[in-house]
């Protein structure tokens, strides 16, 4: 599949823009700060609606206005063209509209888009927090199965009640007001099994999807570091898990026991200690971590394999995604460059923006665009 | 912000669910252009409403009387209570006229978030009507979302132990939704397809 053309109303720092796109390779140039990224990020939003930069939608409206407004063509693997359309209310319901009929919920736009976004933000990937491997793993879920938008919404809202829940019983304990405790008590066990159930669908789609990711993994970051190092990936649960345990029963099961060995633990601290939202990846390289051992390069390799893996699984499931690289080359010692523009190439759509034109890599040579000042002009 | 008792009502309209800002000023300045009299006329129903419509003291629904018009119905089948969120959703569920047994009306989901328990719903008067043990079967048509499958589960749980046949509205609910906003015939179905809940 490849986008055809973006449309923008108060988007980022655009009133209005417009663009034509063709298959390819396409590069965005120009100087910092003059609205390359913002161009790549609404596309991105439009396949994940999330942008890889914020956590909110309040900073994708352009300073002033009040809603912004984002139109994507897209020309799909059977060539048909659908025009996705996302109205961008913060505090309010977004709203959407698929080849100009609204649609309930924005989430229905899920899956018409497939992107893989690189960007400098990816070595968080390696060196950052659990929480954006989680993202990593929960987004790829989402472009693959567009179901998994709605668990994991209804995972976090599980989340939410429950701990709000833990919360009152625990501020109940300290006034002594048993009575209320005990009460609280009774509809925690509902939110336990709802914890398991939700969390176990969650929990069961990231094992199976880490299962298909981990030889794609490996050979991304063989191609991307020719040969050396062997990358490793593996699922570390907060949840005790034996070797083989797939089923959602199973999982399920696993994750109550573990609530209720935990409830002490959870009653004193007043939050939800299992379940994946407290689940990492582990990144390793040969017998040792990445985190905290890997060197820069070395985490980079292993930032690009893991986008480079999802490309592979998105285009073994049928469906290229649209490859996006925001600013990646110019982070990139000559080696990494080389070899991601070569594996990056071939792909049906690839989209880059550069602030300078020379770090655009030769294979990469396409169309141009030149970026400025607001405006959006085929160099 | 406009004077006085234009913005006062513009404030009081916007505390109204579903009505933003901006619908309020739209609402408000509707109103100040309307006729006196229809203007009297909504002034007038929103104090009775006030005044005149008690909450059946059997079921929880809302009644001119102390007792509603169902639960005052002699061919309504006692040994059935329908359990639901909210009295709209009695509204909904008569108009498929598939169910002919009597409601219980919680008055909301659990929801710790907003701070309702068990003991903010009205589960205490539904145990109080289980006590003459003319119930045999109870019916949970809690809406299809997390808060309302949460309160059917805590339902049910203290239900089944005391012997009675307890069941819930078959799939096919639109998901995350209110019970309200289905159609009558998926509603119906609905309840010709529920099932005993066995967790
Ligand atoms: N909501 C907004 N309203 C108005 N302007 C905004 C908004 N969000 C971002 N901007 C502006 O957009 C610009 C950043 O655009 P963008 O990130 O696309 O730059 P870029 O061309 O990718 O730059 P670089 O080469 O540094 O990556 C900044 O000047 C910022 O002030
Ligand atoms: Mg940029
Ligand atoms: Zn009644």
């Amino acid at each position: 599949m490849y986008v055809t053309a973006l449309g923008l109303l108060d988007f980022r720092s655009y009133q209005q823009a417009e663009v034509e796109l063709t298959p390819g390779v396409t590069a965005f140039v120009g100087p910092n700060g003059h609205g390359k990224t913002n161009l790549v990020e609404a596309i991105h939003y439009t396949a994940t609606l999330g942008s890889h930069r914020v956590a909110t939608d309040a900073p994708l409206v352009r300073a002033g206005a009040s809603r912004a407004i984002v139109r994507t063509e897209i020309r799909d693997e059977y060539e048909r063209d659908v025009v996705v359309e996302l109205e961008i209310n913060p505090g309010k319901a977004n709203r959407a509209r698929i080849n100009r009929s609204p649609v309930p919920r924005p989430r229905e736009v899920l899956g018409l888009l497939r992107t893989v976004l690189f960007a400098p933000e990816d070595l968080a990937l390696v060196k950052g927090d659990p929480s954006e491997r989680r993202r990593f793993l929960d987004e790829l879920l989402t472009l693959r199965t567009p179901r998994m938008a709605g668990v994991r919404q209804d995972y976090d809202r599980v989340l939410k009640q429950r701990n709000s829940l833990l919360r009152s019983a625990q501020m109940a304990r300290r006034q002594n007001r048993s009575s209320a405790a005990d009460g609280q008590l009774r509809t925690l066990e509902v939110w336990d099994s709802n914890l398991a159930r939700t969390g176990a669908e969650l929990l069961a789609t990231r094992l199976e999807l880490l299962e298909s990711l981990r030889p794609l993994v490996s050979g991304g970051y063989d191609a991307v570091a020719r040969g050396k190092g062997d990358a490793r990936l593996e699922y570390k649960s907060s949840v005790p898990l034996e070797p083989g345990m797939r089923s959602r029963e199973q999982l399920a099961e696993a994750l109550l026991a573990a609530v209720r060995d935990k409830r002490q633990d959870e009653l004193d601290r007043g939050v939800s200690l299992v379940g994946p939202h407290r689940d990492d990846v582990l990144l390793g390289l040969g017998d040792l971590p990445a985190k905290g051992y890997a060197s820069h390069g070395e985490s980079w390799s292993f930032a690009l394999a893991l986008r480079l893996a999802s490309y592979e699984l998105l285009r073994a499931d049928g469906g290229e995604p649209v490859l996006i690289l925001d600013d990646v080359f110019a982070e990139l010692d000559a080696q990494r460059r080389d070899r991601l523009a070569e594996l990056v190439a071939p792909a049906r759509q690839v989209l880059v923006t550069a602030a300078v034109g020379a770090d655009v890599p030769g294979e990469l040579s396409g169309v141009r665009f030149a970026v400025g000042d607001g405006l959006v002009s085929r160099a | 912000m406009y004077e006085g008792a234009v913005q006062d009502l513009i404030d009081e309209l916007g505390r109204l669910p579903g009505v933003g800002p901006k619908s309020a000023q739209r609402i408000a300045f509707h109103l100040l252009a309307a006729d006196e009299t229809d203007v009297r006329r909504l002034a007038h129903v929103l104090v009775q409403v006030k005044e005149k419509v008690k909450f059946c003291e059997i079921c929880g629904n809302v009644s001119e009387e102390t007792q509603c018009r169902i639960c005052r119905d002699p061919r309504r089948d006692l040994a059935l209570i329908c359990v639901v969120e909210e009295a709209k959703d009695v509204v909904a569920i008569e108009r498929t006229r598939e169910f002919r047994g009597r409601y219980h009306v919680l008055g909301g989901a659990i929801s710790p978030i907003e701070g309702i328990g068990p003991d903010e719903l009205r589960i205490r008067e539904l145990m109080q009507r289980l006590a003459s043990g003319e119930v045999t079967e109870i019916i949970l048509a809690t809406d299809p979302n997390l808060e309302g499958e949460a309160t059917a589960t805590y339902l049910s749980r203290l239900l089944r132990p005391m012997g009675l046949r307890v069941t819930r509205l078959a799939s096919g609910l639109p998901v995350g939704g209110d019970l309200e906003y289905a159609d009558e015939v998926t509603l119906g179905r609905a309840f010709e397809g529920r099932r005993s809940i066995d967790d």
